[in-house]
């Protein structure tokens, strides 16, 4: 953000306040149950209830007691967040009030249910989505779980009890989370169920009955008491390695996972996860991509598969190469993978097989020292339906028509040839046709070119003409032969053109986000970074963008949008600005969005937010890498530019401060030699003159009294100046204000000569910290104002006493004649420049009350003028002291006397 | 560069004024002779330095703000090689220089403006100081008696109770009477140099050394302070 002036400190302070508490993460504490109905929730409330006694500031945001009645007791006393009521297709539910707890911002709020689905249209899916908001805002989170569904071990729950887990959680939000486990013995839980303590609801009654079986609660007891033995171990390594400061991995292992579009995947992601725990090591997932098209279906459930890998905190990368084992050879290479892990293959049909069979044996002969590991991998979720036909037309009805059309038009123009040549002239010219054919139209088209050009040929041109039947064996082998070659050569153009258009597509990416860089590299203002930005994301998207940026008080997009955003929209991007997160469509925050917001974050800030309208279904991996390259190129180069900005800013600051210095001392220098020269001649002239008064002796005292007050003048004004500018810094020290005092009355003996001066230092005064010299030069300026305004010889009173209000120290110092005191409509302009009451007397310029403020409000302090009950001006000098003053010094003594 | 010679003769002390305002160097030039000093004068840092080591002065006048060298580094400079007393002419804004200047070693400073008489009662000051003396060790002053052998200080006569912390820091002012120490010289000397910037503990010792010294506290005349700079013990003559 540009500064157009000097930071203001406070804001300044408040920013950074708000950075420090925005960096605290909330803590998460689980409660975790093996299943449901061993007291998760009553274990929560419990603790809940003993942080309350202790004082700490929690609510519920969400608690399900099912009407238990121990359970309800509990939650008596803990205040509640009222739940947000939500109408799906007429089913009213109720979710937790996220805003309103984020709103409320208690230090913790106890979430029950982690795993539960928010109704449709709540911000995010997902509970604990809403509870990792909660975290990084700050607020400590208490909630429950059962160990079936954390998302590695769904898969284990599935096969031990058999039935189907929809809710999971990922298992990195246990991470950093502190695990309680709420055990009960298989036997106990099999008896509270029969007492009917265990919620159940309706209709799955039976299932549960199913569920609850001895063998399995003793299964999954094991299991959770071993995840949560895991997750000690963890943490103690982690100790262990932040004391010896070693290495991120102990083993050297990294294991590679390849990721298609079969459902199969799924459970191989899980399994992975599950060893790369075990290993403590760093995994892979690798999608290789290859140029036969997936349809919609395979499209999504490929990022469902990826996104939970990456949820599972795997690396995802995607490549392109036509063959799969090379391609995963390749990316384990690179990466330094020690194990690749594959599905083992499940003959659906033998085709499938041979295929899976050629893959496993390829990697098995390539991969020299990597290990490769064949993974029984289970069906999950939704019935296996083909992810791809392999015949599937991937091309258009019009490049058939095409096809059609030509193959007609050679036929034709062969009926003319077979006037003049034998009948195997015009299959050549066919075969040129489907080769020529491939070039420019998709697989589909080109096989069935390749097989009706052969079928045609046969019945139009081979002897015996207009039957299919082909008499002599040399045809039969023509005809053959045509068969293949012009299958095969049609593949193989159509593979050749997709490679190409692959390649071409990853090109693309890779010039994009060059031009981008390259672009950005040479905008040197915000308004040109944005500009780019938009213009790049337009031309490769094809889709309208905004980049909305924080402003005065609130984000705005900017005008060179080509995105009008809703306010609705603009709340998303805020949402995006303060999370650092992206959210939207495409995104698991407020997916109901019309855009996808990205943050335009670095390291350091998140300086915007790209809002970016795209019209499709979808959005591939390797265009959403490519939009989230974008923006964080973008991000860099506008952190940098605001960098830049304020760097100059200060600079200029610097150097306005450097020449203003510079010009004061030139003045004060200019001014003050030809000072120097009378003062001193004239000193040196009335020492020469006789001790009696006499014309000279008149005249040169009134020369050094003039020459004494055009000093003080000069001095009072390189003082304003200086005060003006800001650059009157009190350098504070521990300062004896009884010292103070009277080395400011000493400083104007000549001024105060035959005026009754009394100081009055209150006793047991303690030292004062201020600045001396700026000081003294404030009591010395009101001093002269006493002396200037009040008739001669009048007394003249200087106080110092310490006054503590509200346990705040003040140092109060006041100077008190007995003049003819203040005019009262004059009081309130009595401080301000060179303002002269109309009666005063000669001899003042206006400024030294002004300097006297100045200097006090550059120590934090106020002054303020006041009448004297009986008679006479009253200054009050009141400076804050926030110190103690330091204790006794110690002995001298370590030098020698 | 000039050079005359004062009216005393061979007795006369050799003064270096370096100073760039010729109107300045022409007033003292006028005002020292006329007290009987000889004077030579520079009008920048480089130059100074040079005269400095050519004539050989009993006494230097420099001031701070001059055209090529900063004054406190021509100070540095002289005193690689010579301790000739120097006193500082500057002007009352810049405390931080004379600051410096004390601590890089000069003897005394006076403000500008000044007046003939203060400039010269600080020059016989600080001449008379950088005579070699006697090892006289008893100081005197008005009523006041240090006895630095004896450790036993006394006013009108009757012996006066310090603690070891007050006498080092009386001791030290009254060695080096007539000149300004700053807080810095004096922490580094009676604490060592780690109790630099504590100045409280100045503070606290000076009153107390007043209470039991002076007449009257609140106006010191033996102690004086030095807003901002530091403190000097006054010679009554």
């Amino acid at each position: 953000v540009i500064e157009q002036d000097r930071p203001n400190p406070d804001s300044l302070l408040a920013a950074i306040q708000s950075e420090v508490a925005r960096k605290r993460r909330g803590r998460l504490k689980v409660f975790l149950g093996m299943c449901p109905g061993v007291g998760k929730t009553y274990a929560m409330l419990e603790a809940a209830q003993r942080e309350f006694k202790n004082g700490r500031d929690l609510v519920i945001g969400y608690v399900e007691t099912h009407g238990r009645k121990e359970t309800d007791a509990l939650t008596a006393g803990l205040p509640l967040i009222p739940r947000r009521n939500v109408t799906h297709r007429d089913i009213e539910l109720t979710e937790m009030d996220l805003d309103a707890v984020l709103a409320r911002h208690p230090q913790l709020v106890l979430v029950d249910e982690l795993a539960h689905t928010n109704a449709p249209g709540s911000r995010h899916p997902k509970r604990w989505q809403d509870v990792n908001e909660l975290l990084d805002s700050g607020i400590d989170v208490f909630t429950t779980l059962n160990v079936q569904h954390l998302e590695s071990r769904a898969d284990t729950v599935r096969q031990i009890t058999g039935s189907e887990i929809r809710e999971t959680v990922p298992d990195s939000i246990l991470d950093a989370a502190e695990i309680e486990l709420v055990d009960l013995p298989p036997a106990d839980l099999i008896d509270r169920l029969q007492q009917g303590k265990v919620y159940l609801p309706e209709r799955a009654a039976n299932a549960a009955r199913n569920f609850f079986r001895e063998g399995n609660l003793t299964a999954l007891r094991e299991l959770s008491l071993r995840l949560v033995a895991d997750h000690v171990s963890v943490d103690t390594q982690e100790f262990h390695r932040a004391q010896t400061n070693a290495g991120p991995w102990k083993t050297g292992h990294r294991l590679l996972v390849a990721v298609s579009a079969s459902p199969l995947s799924e459970s191989l992601i899980r399994w992975t996860r599950r060893m790369a725990d075990s290993l403590k090591c760093p995994w892979l997932a690798v999608h290789v991509e290859n140029s036969r098209p997936l349809d919609d279906n395979s499209q999504s459930r490929l990022e469902k598969n990826l996104a939970l890998a990456r949820a599972l905190g795997a690396e995802v990368i995607d490549t392109t190469d036509e063959n799969l084992a090379r391609g995963l050879l390749r990316i384990a290479q690179q990466n330094n993978a020690s194990q690749i892990i594959v599905g083992k293959p499940l003959a659906a049909n033998w085709l499938e097989w041979f295929r899976a069979g050629k893959l496993l044996r390829q990697l098995t002969r390539e991969s020299g020292n990597i290990d490769l590991q064949v993974v029984r991998a289970e069906k999950t979720g939704a019935p296996l339906t083909r992810p791809c036909s392999r015949w599937r037309p991937a091309s258009n009805w019009k490049q058939y028509v095409i096809a059609a059309g030509i193959l007609t038009a050679v036929g034709l123009l062969n009926v003319l040839l077979l006037q003049f040549t034998g009948p195997r002239v015009p299959g050549f010219v066919f075969l040129l046709a489907v080769v020529l054919l491939a070039l420019f139209l998709g697989r589909g088209p080109v096989l069935f070119a390749g097989a009706a050009s052969a079928l045609v040929w046969d019945y139009f041109f081979l002897p015996p003409r207009f039957t299919f039947i082909i008499t002599s064996t040399e045809d039969f082998v023509l005809f053959g032969l045509y068969f293949v070659i012009a299958i095969v050569l049609g593949q193989l153009v159509a593979r050749i053109r997709a490679q190409e258009l692959a390649e071409r597509q990853r090109e693309e990416r890779a010039i994009a986000l060059y031009q981008l860089t390259r672009e950005l590299a040479q905008a040197g203002t915000r308004d040109e970074v944005v500009w780019q930005l938009i213009g790049e994301v337009s031309r490769v998207f094809s889709a309208s963008a905004a980049v909305v940026l924080p402003g005065k008080n609130s984000l705005a997009a900017h005008p060179d949008s080509s995105l009008t955003l809703t306010d609705k929209e603009l709340h998303v991007a805020e949402w995006a600005f303060l999370n650092r997160q992206a959210a939207g469509k495409f995104t698991d925050n407020l997916p109901g969005a019309e855009n996808l917001h990205l943050p335009l974050a670095t390291e350091r800030a998140v300086v915007g937010v790209l809002s970016v309208h795209l019209a499709d279904k979808t959005l591939p991996l390797p265009r959403r890498d490519l939009l989230e390259a974008c923006a964080r190129q973008a991000a860099l180069v506008l952190d940098r530019v605001a960098l830049r900005a304020a760097g100059e800013q200060s600079k200029l600051v610097a150097e306005s401060e450097r020449l203003s210095n510079a010009l004061l001392n030139s003045i004060s220098h200019e001014l003050r030699t030809p000072l120097a020269a009378i003062t001193s001649a004239t000193s040196a002239l009335a020492e020469s003159k006789s001790p009696e008064g006499g014309f000279d002796r008149k005249m040169i005292g009134e020369i050094q009294e003039a020459s004494a007050r055009l000093n003080r003048l000069v001095g009072n004004l390189l003082d304003v100046t200086r005060l003006d500018s800001g650059y009157v810094r009190p350098k504070f020290d521990w300062c004896d204000v009884g010292d103070l005092l009277q080395t400011s009355v000493h400083s104007l003996q000549r001024e105060l000569a035959g005026r009754a001066v009394k100081v009055e230092i209150a006793e047991k005064m303690p030292l004062a910290r201020l600045d001396f010299t700026l000081m003294q030069q404030a009591l010395t300026n009101l001093l002269l104002n006493a002396v200037v305004h009040t008739p001669a010889g009048t007394p003249v009173l200087v106080q110092a006493r310490q006054e503590v209000r509200n346990e705040k120290a003040q140092l109060i110092l006041s100077v008190a004649d007995s003049g003819p005191g203040l005019s009262p409509d004059l009081l309130p302009r009595i401080f301000d420049k060179f303002f002269r009451a109309p009666n005063a007397p000669a001899g003042g310029s206006g400024l030294g009350l002004a300097i006297v403020k100045g200097f006090v409000e550059a120590h934090g302090g106020q002054i303020a003028a006041a009448n004297r009950p009986g008679g006479g001006a009253l200054f009050t000098i009141r400076i804050p002291q926030t110190q103690a003053p330091p204790g006794e010094a110690p002995p001298a003594g370590t030098k020698p006397a | 560069m000039t050079q005359s010679t004062g009216k005393s003769g061979n007795t006369a002390n050799i003064s270096l004024v370096i100073d760039d305002e010729p109107q300045i160097r022409r007033l003292l030039r006028v005002t020292l002779e006329a007290n009987g000093y000889t004077v030579f004068d520079a009008m920048n840092g480089n130059e100074g330095i040079v005269q400095a080591a050519q004539c050989r002065p009993d006494i230097i006048l420099l001031d701070l703000g001059l055209p090529d060298l900063d004054g406190v580094e021509v100070l540095k400079r002289i005193r690689e090689w010579s301790k000739v007393p120097v006193i500082i002419l500057s002007v009352r804004d810049r405390e931080d220089d004379k600051i410096a200047a004390l601590d890089a070693g000069a003897d005394d400073f006076v403000t500008k403006p000044f007046s003939s008489g203060e400039l010269l009662a600080r020059l016989r000051t600080t001449l008379r100081r950088s005579r070699p003396q006697s090892a006289e060790a008893v100081f005197r002053t008005g009523r006041f008696e240090v006895d630095l052998a004896a450790r036993i200080v006394s006013k009108n006569g009757i012996e006066i109770k310090l603690t070891p912390t007050e006498y080092s820091l009386l001791r030290l002012l009254v060695v080096h009477a007539g000149k300004v120490l700053t807080h810095r010289q004096l922490l580094t000397e009676v604490w060592g140099p780690n109790a630099v910037g504590q100045t409280h503990y100045l503070r606290v010792h000076i009153a107390h050394l007043r209470d039991k010294l002076e007449d009257d506290a609140a106006k010191p005349k033996l102690i004086t302070t030095e807003p901002g700079v530091g403190y000097r013990v006054i010679e009554q003559e």
